[in-house]
């Protein structure tokens, strides 16, 4: 049984844009568990060059768009996602 | 059939996928790579993708045209280097008639430019780079190196 205030490495992947400013398409963040996405972001945004992300930029977790308020579960792979510019 | 793809986009051949007997009307769309942006002249563009969402995303689009209209959809969208006049994107809808054939087409395309995360970095001709960002003031974002 893990407790709320254990702490685990959430996998971050960045991607366009994000992944330049960040200088890397993929994180690996030690953070309490559980956190919701916005405190994710907020970590991502605390390295250096994460200023230039958004407050609240559009998220996945497994592969689905999830909402800032939602919780990341150890093993979850996150993703922030820059405005899609497909087509 | 996966729906991305690196190599050149034949749309002939996803055309004659859903053809069929039956269906006596096909509607394709093209999205093509255009030589301006903003007044910029663009040269290539480097389309990128979060590929495992992006494919489940579009195969979640085309299911549900298929279950909202009688029809048959193709859909594959390149990554990777394009020059002008590329086909980045297309779709091609299927259907007894014509009326919903071009209905479906118009769905897809515009699902996809909504959902499916798919980014691309346009190359100028004046050497520089912006990412294409339809949420920025002209649409695009250059990121120029924090002052010292």
């Amino acid at each position: 049984m893990t407790g709320p205030a254990a702490s685990a490495a959430v996998r971050v992947l960045l991607f366009a844009r994000y992944a330049d400013v960040l200088g890397a398409d993929a994180l690996s963040l030690e953070l309490p568990l559980p956190a919701t996405l916005e405190q994710v972001v907020a970590a991502v945004r605390a390295l250096p060059g994460g200023h230039r992300l958004p407050p609240h930029p559009l998220c996945a977790i497994n592969l689905e768009q999830r909402a800032a308020d939602t919780l990341v579960q150890p093993g979850d792979e996150v993703a922030l996602l820059p405005p899609l510019a497909g087509g | 059939m996966p729906h991305l793809t690196h190599a050149a986009i034949d749309a002939a051949a996803l055309a004659h996928r859903v053809q069929s007997p039956a269906r006596g009307a096909a509607v394709s769309f093209l999205g093509l790579v255009r030589d301006h942006h903003g007044g910029r002249t663009v040269e290539r563009l480097d389309y990128s993708a979060y590929e495992p969402m992006a494919e489940t995303e579009c195969a979640r689009i085309v299911s549900e045209a298929e279950s909202r209209w009688p029809v048959a959809i193709a859909l594959e969208h390149r990554l990777g280097r394009l020059t002008i006049g590329d086909v980045a994107v297309a779709v091609v809808a299927a259907a007894p008639h014509r009326a919903v054939a071009f209905e479906a087409c118009r769905f897809v395309i515009d699902e996809v430019k909504a959902r499916v995360p798919i980014w691309k970095r346009e190359h100028y001709s004046d050497g520089t780079v912006g990412w294409v960002d339809p949420t920025a003031a002209g649409g695009v974002v250059a990121d120029r190196p924090d002052p010292p």
